[in-house]
């Protein structure tokens, strides 16, 4: 018994060495994705960000049909890398309301005019409220709410190119 | 071997007035701070109750520091988010669990008891319990 514990040490150590290593292979995952996945959109309604789009509120979001809501910021640069991508996701037709974070009216308006506007509805959240609300814990990110107001996807991060197809395809599976 | 090499003059200058001309990139909002994300509640048993419970409660831009703890732009928000709920009569344990079921358990410092974390709970004791076998022993031979 005593000559066999003189080893535990040791193979304590090597267990934490195993775990340790183990640790070494997973990818790190910093993303704290949203609980709120197959809820309903929580009550919320918010006044324009900008002149020419209404407001947003959670009732707009469960007309019937699936709808993406993007949470972005004037201020955000990675936000402007996805201007692109969701401009062509509208191109096929998806339709796109839009929550700006911490934002004012006249920044919201001039990113729209540069980066292209393919929102139809944009809610302004000055406090980040909503974005709390949705469990979004940064810009931009998307998420998807079929016709009934219940949130099928949360894209974190910018959308890319090659990331186009994928949401596209989440909607359609969500008519 | 490693050495600096000087820049001739004019990379000098274009770095120098590189560095005058930086400016931060674009990161943090414009707009002012939520209303209580640095002022405190009026009513210090509420300021207490909030306090205690921004420092469970972890950041989600800076992962590692609590909202107590942060400067950033969205951890103010969750003071103010905290602070005004508090302050709006609702006990600091609802506010938590709004916030878990948005975030998950990630977003408490606090862990609860359940199966995967008993033995974080159970540690201490149990290593409490094998010093003292050890110290037991000890004592135990040296009275011999």
């Amino acid at each position: 018994m005593r000559r066999a514990l003189i080893w535990l040490p040791l193979a304590v150590f090597a267990a934490f060495l195993l775990v340790f290593l183990l640790g070494l292979g997973k990818r790190d995952d910093p993303a704290i994705r949203s609980q709120m996945i197959g809820k309903p959109v929580p009550a919320f309604a918010l006044a324009p960000a900008v002149p020419g789009h209404p407001g947003l509120a959670a009732a707009d979001l469960a007309r019937g049909g699936p709808r993406l809501v993007n949470v972005f910021a004037s201020w955000c640069l990675p936000c402007r890398a996805e201007a692109p991508q969701l401009m062509a996701l509208k191109r096929r037709g998806i339709p796109i309301d839009a929550v700006a974070i911490r934002d004012r009216g006249e920044d919201v308006a001039a990113f729209l005019r540069d980066y292209g506007d393919p929102f139809e509805r944009v809610g302004a959240d000055p406090r980040s409220q909503v974005q709390f609300a949705l469990g979004s814990s940064g810009v931009p990110e998307t998420f998807l709410v079929d016709g009934r107001g219940i949130i099928r996807l949360q894209h974190i991060g910018d959308i890319r190119p090659e990331e186009v197809d994928a949401i596209h395809a989440a909607w359609e599976r969500a008519k | 071997m490693l050495r600096m090499v000087p820049l001739p003059v004019p990379g000098r200058i274009v770095a120098a007035l590189a560095f005058v001309l930086a400016v931060p990139a674009l990161a943090q909002s414009a707009l002012p701070p939520s209303p209580y994300a640095y002022t405190q509640l009026p009513d210090p048993r509420q300021e207490a109750e909030a306090k205690a419970l921004m420092e469970t409660l972890r950041c989600l831009v800076c992962q590692g520091q609590s909202i107590a703890d942060s400067d950033a732009d969205m951890a103010g928000d969750m003071r103010g988010l905290v602070r005004e709920r508090i302050k709006a009569g609702e006990k600091p344990e609802a506010i938590r669990r709004w916030l878990v079921e948005r975030y998950g358990e990630w977003v408490s410092y606090r862990p609860p008891v359940e199966p995967l974390t008993w033995p974080l709970w159970a540690a201490p004791v149990l290593l409490l319990l094998l010093g003292a076998w050890l110290a037991r022993g000890r004592f135990r031979r040296r009275r011999r």
